[in-house]
């Protein structure tokens, strides 16, 4: 390759690279939760797609490629941990206590069947959520729900190839995703609640016993 | 052929396998069907989509400089290579 060759090389990948930064660290962060940890999976990432860069086929689908490439770090890295309990920080199996809630669902809290003169839970849910409340229930989920829902919900792997990449059952991403979603939704719940944020109305209060289809 | 009519009941089980897109077009046309007919699943699915896209927004986080620091110098690593 020409020293031309080279910098023009460069130059195309840096300009592919650049904007995808933040969200390239914000998802390893979200797996990770330590800056660190998640500085060093997306360096890493960066230094393999750079060596690999021949094998990306199709250069429209470099972002699809170098956040898969992310997700192969993360989950490298993930097993190397778990495989030296003495660096594991979490459990593989969460503790009973910590599923409490598992089956929760935000919308029977919120939802109204008609619109009330005080307004919508639904809107000033939404209306005052933040991105960091979002970040913070996510952080708060137990590892191995944690990394299945970013797979799902922020990568939008499909459930198989979560089930290949992590090597468990496909009833096990189910299981862990309704969990998570659970778990999420009612930490949300809990933090709006605490904050003040939702005023309920009568409608609220009796709903912590409405079925799916009131 | 009509898409088999489902109850609220099937369509709240698998709802959330329809929006991560798991389910055949059969099935997708099947709660799609019911989705256009029952105020109270469509209102489900439609705060569970705002919900998901929000989560989805969330995910970015600005790159700390010396994050940035470090992929320029790997950058100019590539040059020398």
């Amino acid at each position: 390759m020409t020293e031309r060759d080279r910098r023009a090389r460069r130059a195309w990948f840096e300009g592919r690279l650049t904007p995808l930064l933040d969200r390239l660290y914000g998802t390893a962060l979200r797996l990770t939760r330590h800056p660190d940890d998640a500085e060093d999976i997306v360096a890493e990432a960066v230094a393999r797609a750079w060596r690999n860069l021949d094998e990306l086929r199709d250069p429209e689908r470099f972002e699809a490629w170098l956040f898969h490439i992310l997700t192969n770090v993360f989950i490298s890295e993930w097993r190397r941990r778990r495989s030296h309990p003495q660096h594991a920080t979490e459990a593989e199996t969460p503790a009973p206590d910590e599923l409490d809630g598992a089956d929760f669902t935000l919308f029977q809290q919120l939802h109204q069947p008609f619109l009330l003169w005080w307004g919508s839970l639904e809107e000033q849910f939404f209306n005052s959520l933040l991105e960091q409340d979002l970040q913070r229930a996510l952080d708060d989920l137990p590892e191995p729900f944690r990394v299945v829902m970013v797979l799902v919900e922020l990568r939008g792997h499909r459930y198989a190839e979560v089930a290949r990449l992590l090597d468990i059952p496909l009833g096990t991403v189910r299981s862990r995703l309704n969990r998570a979603r659970g778990l999420l939704q009612k930490a949300l719940w809990e933090q709006a609640r605490d904050a003040g944020i939702l005023s309920p109305g009568p409608a609220a209060e009796a709903s912590g016993t409405k079925g799916e289809s009131p | 052929m009509n898409p088999r009519e489902l109850s609220c009941e099937e369509v709240i089980a698998r709802l959330f396998d329809y929006l991560d897109r798991e389910l055949d077009d059969r099935q997708a046309a099947e709660i799609e069907h019911h989705l256009s007919r029952c105020r109270d699943c469509f209102s489900r699915s439609e705060f569970e989509k705002r919900l998901r896209a929000r989560l989805a927004d969330s995910a970015g986080q600005p790159a700390p400089p010396r994050l940035q620091r470090r992929i320029r110098r790997l950058l100019d690593g590539f040059d020398e290579a």
